[in-house]
Formats: C-alpha cells, structure tokens, sequence
C-alpha cells in the first residue's frame, strides 16, 4: 500500500501541474511546475520526504528508459532533418560541449574564488 | 500477425527495455562512452524496426506507456533538489552564475553557427531552444516561428548527446567540482543529460535537475530577444 499512495501523491503534484499549464499561458510544461511544486511542499513540510522517497527514487532510476520512445521518434523526423543535417548536426554538436563547458567552468570559477577569499578571511 | 502487431501493448515496451538491457550490459563488458546504455537502446530500436518493417506509429503505439510516465519522473527531480537545498543556498552565486552563463552560451553559439552556416531565420529560431527541455523548447519554438518537429529531434539529441560526452568533457575541461559538473551538464543537455548526472552522484543531479528548470524559465525570457539578432 504505501508504494500506491506514494505513486498516487507524486501523481497528484503531476495533475496540480497538468492544472497550471492548463491556466497560465506560458509554455511551461506541468512537469515543471510539478518539481516547484514539490520541492515547496517539502520544504515547508507539507509532504513529508518519506511519503514520496521510495517511488521517487524508483521512477527517477527508470527515467533514461523513459527517452527511449522519443529517441526513436528521430526516426520519423528524418525526412524533415535530411536538408539541413550537416548544420544541425555541427550545431547541436558544437554548442552542446561549449554550453557544458562553459556552464561548468563558471560555475566552478565562483565556487574557487568565493573558497580563496574566505580563507583569507579565516587566515 | 502484421495486424496483431498493430494492436500489441506490450512489445514496444518490451523491446525498448530489453534493447536497454543490452546496452546496460554492452557498457559493463566493453567500458566504452559510445556504449551509452540509451543510445545503443534507440539504435536497437530503431534497427529492429526497420528489419521487420514495422512502422514507427505502431511502436508508439505501445511505447507511449513508457513516456507517460516523463511528468511524474520529472517532478520527482524536487526530492534531490530539497535534499541538496542546504548545499546549494551556501552556493547561490555560483549556481545562479553558472546557469545563466550556460543559457546566454547556448543563445549566442546557435546565432554564431547560424550566421556562419547561413542558415534562415527559421531554422536559426528552431534551434534556439535545443538545450532546455523538450516541453519548454517546443512552446518557445512555436512562439518564435520556428519548426516544431525539429526542435524536438534538435533537444532530444542534445539530450542524448550530453549523455554521452558528459564524463569526457568534464575531464577535458578540467571541471571536477560536483556542483559545476551537474550545472554544467544540466544547463547544456536538460533531463536526458540529467539521468548522467544522476548517476555520477546526488549533488550531481540535484544541480542538474535545478538547471533544468531555471535554464528553462531563463531561456523563454532571452530567446524572444535573441531571435530578434538574425
């Protein structure tokens, strides 16, 4: 039982977010306003962490096997991509690793500098 | 039996989990990054496909059992993220920094390779949105004008493709904290480089999933400006 009203809780937080993609005229999809959602009821304990934990767990393991059917759904689109591949494949190729880089390296740059000037604070 | 196909709601979960399967243990033997458990799935797939004929329609058919359950796995991203909060308050800035550097990254390097590869104004706004995610990028695409389909093969790719070269770039790069690496692979390859992330630790997916969501919500406020540079 508790693995069922754990499924249905993160499935009422889903329907919460169906809900406010339905009213708000944004193209934000429910699965986002569904993680807000959440991690506001938890932080204000609203839903305790042990109500969601196992299934949470369980379904954010399984997720990879989730991108299979859209991944294969580039199999339909080929015909629409085969004009321009080359370019989007370059592109989709060259800002992925620059993006990730770049992201990265900022963030582990203000990490470094904040450490270094609170150990000269501290020294 | 082509007709029993058509109507079978088990066998293209079936296949998409056992095709995973052998990806899980193709990446165990051979120890490889192009052995990534999701891409050796989709190409199983899509061979299987093809050799029997069967339509794509009709894997989807059963296959979308699996999707359905995107949203809920999605909102589940919140229980890392409350776990870590502690974590990441004490780290703000560099959060806030790294994810913003990563969306004006993304914006400015599609504009950049549009111009060089002289792609159209539609093409160029398709692209905009490839690395949020896909529900995200398609309303921004559709928004701007660009093609729809596109953009989710586009983001789904990037996805796939983050997956894969997240271990290598953090290496090449030299990013070794944990918080930088899920930034930098959420903010460039939103949930499907996520699943990556999750694996490589729990800070690393908790800042991951926070990249997600932020990069998305940032991304449907700068695209509009964007788009208007080409």
């Amino acid at each position: 039982m508790k693995y069922v009203m754990q499924f249905a809780l993160i499935l009422a937080v889903s329907f919460v977010g169906e809900i406010l993609n339905f009213l708000i005229p944004l193209p934000i999809p429910a699965s986002i306003y569904g993680i807000i959602i959440l991690f506001l009821c938890l932080e204000f304990k609203i839903i305790k962490l042990s109500w969601v934990k196992d299934v949470g767990t369980f379904l954010i393991a399984a997720m990879p096997v989730m991108f299979i059917p859209a991944g294969v759904g580039l199999m339909a689109s080929w015909n629409i991509l085969r004009p321009s591949i080359v370019a989007y494949a370059v592109i989709t190729l060259v800002t992925t690793v620059v993006v990730m880089a770049a992201s990265g390296l900022a963030t582990q740059l203000v990490i470094k500098l904040r450490n270094r000037g609170e150990g000269k604070k501290n020294g | 039996m082509a007709e029993f196909f058509e109507t079978t709601v088990f066998f293209g979960v079936l296949i998409s989990l056992a095709s995973y399967g052998l990806g899980m243990m193709l990446k165990k033997k051979l120890r490889l990054a192009i052995f990534n458990p999701l891409l050796v799935a989709i190409v199983l797939v899509v061979v299987f496909l093809l050799v029997f004929d069967m339509d794509y329609e009709t894997y989807q058919g059963s296959a979308k059992y699996l999707s359905y359950f995107l949203t809920p796995a999605t909102v589940c991203l919140a229980i890392p993220l409350y776990e870590q909060f502690e974590r990441l308050r004490k780290n703000a800035a560099a959060v806030i920094v790294g994810i913003t550097t990563g969306v004006i990254t993304s914006l400015s390097s599609v504009l950049l390779l549009s111009c060089i590869f002289g792609l159209s104004h539609a093409d160029y706004v398709t692209l905009l949105p490839k690395s949020i995610t896909t529900a995200i990028g398609m309303g921004v695409s559709d928004e701007l004008g660009g093609y729809v389909a596109i953009t989710v093969a586009v983001i789904i790719t990037t996805g796939i493709l983050g997956n894969m070269i997240a271990e290598l770039v953090c290496k090449i790069f030299r990013i070794t904290h944990p918080i930088a690496k899920g930034i930098g692979i959420g903010s460039a390859s939103h949930a499907i480089g996520t699943t990556k992330a999750m694996e490589l630790g729990e800070t690393e997916g908790a800042m991951s999933s926070l990249s997600i969501v932020v990069s998305g919500f940032l991304t449907v406020i700068l695209a509009g400006i964007f788009a208007n540079f080409m």
